[in-house]
């Protein structure tokens, strides 16, 4: 299942990191983030609980960018 | 500016303005050093706290090397260093300012051209206005079911793909084209959304839902865009991931291997300071952030101009592919013709005119509603009186025979004439051919022609210009047709009689035969061409409104269906790649050249800010030049 999110990220930079992080979280079968659309694509793997999925995300994502946001 | 770029500018503008009135303070008046620091500590801490705090966190969550950590351990370095050594304190204070001054400048510069570039591709229409009983009400385009009859207001756009059933306006096309000239619009007529209503109001009843109306279709696409990250932004990332470590290390060393070189091998006193110092600078100097934020900046201004050109890339993969094209493969009929039957010329024989000969046939073509006859019926352009018509037969393969006003008349071709066993001329020039004889007498032929498109030519030589090796026609066209039209357009190879499937064949033979390096791209309109405009390395699809199958199956989407628009989609895309290589180069080797420098004492904390700063600063403005098409 694939799901497009709208974040707030200041650098392209931060961008990568989120997208990695992102890509490490159990449940994501991948993930990219544009800086300049400002939004996250996410697929996610089969019978995955996209909610819980999605906050362990942006957990990841506020541990290696304190400053990025996910709208959930 | 946003929120968060003020407070920042705030910080700017209160700690300069600090660092100044103590910088003029400690000059007249003798403090204490430990007092010193305390007061230059105030406006350091302002500016940098989260940088400071990103660092530490950075630290905390093990993701070293950053930028952050790069920037508190240079300024912190120089602070203490300055403790150490007695020097003044401004030093590192300066450099976390530089440092906030640029990236504020950065954050504003790209988020000025990201909302331009936005503004740019943003149709999504905001409502549908639906009549209720109390007059107009604006309801969610989302919401409208197929059928509804929506109301669009002049200035307004056309939220959903519809059919007008009321009204006459004029629609501007452009944020979907291009296009500038505005297209005339009927009741009746098909309208797609996105389309800016200019003149009068008009009823439509919509015929597709929002979600897959043209406008949201383009809107997906091109939201996706950024999605699909080219080599170059990859090699960035790639890049970065081991640069990073690898400068920090290297200052490390920097900072300690000569000191101790001199200590123990040389006997000299180690001047730690000066080593550490020139780590510092090094560490300031190899910031890849001018890099890292100017590659993918470059690319959305590129995809951001090409669109609004009427040119939808689909990522930045395929813009960066699309540079690199050598061989074009164009499928004829609808994409260098028009693919439309038009009376090409009328040759009378004997004492017919022009005028007679094609009324004579356009009656007798007229039941039919193949192309050809279609084609005669509009060149002749008057009105058919079906009551002198009679006895109309039409024989398979052949033509057809009548009675117009009981003259018997035959139109068809060679064979017909043959049949009717009449003397007939057979003309040299290419396209079909509709033989007329009235009374039984030859009177000479209509050639009708699939018409070149005005621009076919013209784009034909402006791609060779563009560095196209051969421009390749397909066609399932007949051998004489399609070789005449190769000829006339200046193509190179001709491959004509072809099925759909033997173009896929065509396309793979040539994809062999290209060098490593060089791309194939195919230019079909999306008709029985999906199969290979997936199988060429980048497939550019024309005239694609309201033709799902050829947004799906392409990589570019020329939204009109000027093949002019094909070199210019290969122009932007090589200056967007021009611009890519030269921010590339230049800041790699104005930070190759300060890295250098900066152990042999050169360069200076100042310099090696605007190693950092300014070469983002520049290469920021430099990649925002790849959104400007308009000129193009």
């Amino acid at each position: 299942m694939k799901k497009t999110y709208k974040i707030e990220v200041d650098c392209a930079n931060c961008a990568l990191k989120m997208e990695e992080a992102a890509k490490k979280t159990a449940g994501i079968a991948d993930a990219t983030v544009s800086f300049m659309t400002q939004k996250m694509n996410v697929i996610f793997e089969e019978d995955a609980d996209v909610d819980a999925v999605m906050k362990a995300v942006s957990k990841a994502c506020k541990k290696v960018e304190p400053d990025c946001e996910i709208f959930l | 500016m946003t929120r968060k770029q003020k407070k920042v500018l705030y910080r700017i503008i209160i700690s300069s303005v600090l660092l100044a009135g103590i910088m003029i303070l400690t000059h007249f008046v003798e403090w204490n050093r430990w007092i010193q620091l305390g007061l230059y500590l105030i406006p350091y801490i302002i500016i940098g706290y989260d940088i400071l705090r990103k660092a530490a966190l950075g630290v905390y969550h093990r993701e070293l090397f950053d930028e952050n950590f790069l920037m508190a351990v240079a300024t912190v370095g120089a602070m203490s260093l300055a403790v150490w050594k007695g020097e003044e304190f401004a030093e590192g204070v300066a450099v976390m300012l530089f440092y906030q001054i640029g990236e504020l400048f950065q954050s504003y510069a790209v988020g000025k051209s990201r909302k331009s570039i936005t503004d740019l591709m943003d149709i999504r229409p905001d409502f549908a206005n639906i009549e209720g009983e109390h007059g107009l009400e604006q309801v969610d385009p989302e919401e409208v079911a197929v059928g509804t009859i929506i109301v669009v207001q002049p200035g307004e756009r056309v939220p959903i793909d519809g059919r007008i059933v009321e009204g006459t306006t004029t629609l501007n096309t452009s944020a979907l084209t291009g296009e500038s000239l505005p297209r005339e619009c009927k009741a009746g007529d098909e309208v797609i959304s996105g389309c800016v209503n200019i003149s009068g109001l008009i009823k439509i009843e919509t015929t597709k839902e929002f979600g897959d109306s043209t406008v949201a279709k383009i809107l997906d696409l091109v939201e996706n865009s950024s999605m699909k990250k080219s080599h170059s932004e990859n090699f960035i990332t790639k890049f970065a991931k081991i640069y990073t470590p690898v400068v920090c290390y290297s200052a490390l060393a920097l900072a300690v291997l000569p000191p101790l070189f001199r200590l123990l091998i040389l006997h000299q006193p180690a001047n730690w300071g000066g080593w550490i110092s020139s780590a510092l600078t090094f560490l300031v100097i190899s910031c890849p952030c001018a890099l890292v934020i100017s590659v993918p900046l470059s690319f959305f201004g590129g995809i951001g101009g090409a669109s609004a050109r009427g040119i939808l890339v689909k990522g930045s993969s395929y813009l960066e592919t699309l540079s690199k094209v050598r061989y074009m493969v164009f499928d004829k009929t609808g994409t260098l013709t028009k693919g439309v039957f038009q009376v090409t010329d009328i040759c009378p024989a004997g004492e017919m005119k022009k005028e007679e000969l094609l009324y004579y046939a356009a009656y007798a073509e007229s039941y039919s509603n193949h192309p050809i006859s279609r084609s005669l019926k509009e060149a002749y352009g008057k009105e058919i009186d079906n009551q002198i018509l009679s006895q109309v037969t039409e024989i398979g393969g052949h033509g057809v025979t009548a009675n117009i006003n009981d003259v018997p008349v035959a139109a068809g071709n060679r064979k017909l004439m043959e049949q009717l066993q009449l003397a007939y001329k057979e003309p040299e020039q290419a396209g079909t051919i509709v033989h007329i004889a009235v009374n039984h007498q030859y009177t000479g032929y209509i050639l009708i022609n699939d018409v070149v498109k005005e621009h076919s030519k013209e784009a034909i030589t402006g791609l060779k210009a563009a560095g196209i090796k051969k421009n390749i026609m397909l066609t399932g066209d007949s051998r004489h047709v399609a070789e005449a039209v190769g000829a006339d357009l200046g193509v190179d190879e001709v491959y004509s009689e072809l099925l759909p499937a033997d173009k896929v064949e065509q396309v793979e033979r040539l994809l062999e035969q290209k060098g490593e390096k060089e791309k194939l791209a195919f230019v079909g309109d999306g008709i029985n061409d999906a199969p290979v405009l997936s199988r060429a390395d980048i497939g550019i699809a024309m005239g694609a409104l309201g033709s799902d199958a050829a947004i799906e199956a392409a990589d570019v989407v020329l939204m009109d269906d000027d093949p002019l628009k094909i070199a210019l989609a290969m122009k932007i895309s090589r200056k967007t790649l021009r611009i890519v290589y030269e921010n590339i180069v230049f800041a790699l080797v104005i930070k190759a050249v300060c890295l250098v420098l900066s152990p042999l004492n050169l360069v200076n904390m100042w310099m090696a800010i605007f190693a950092d700063v300014g070469v983002m600063v520049i290469a920021v403005l430099n990649a925002t030049r790849a959104l400007r098409t308009k000129k193009m």
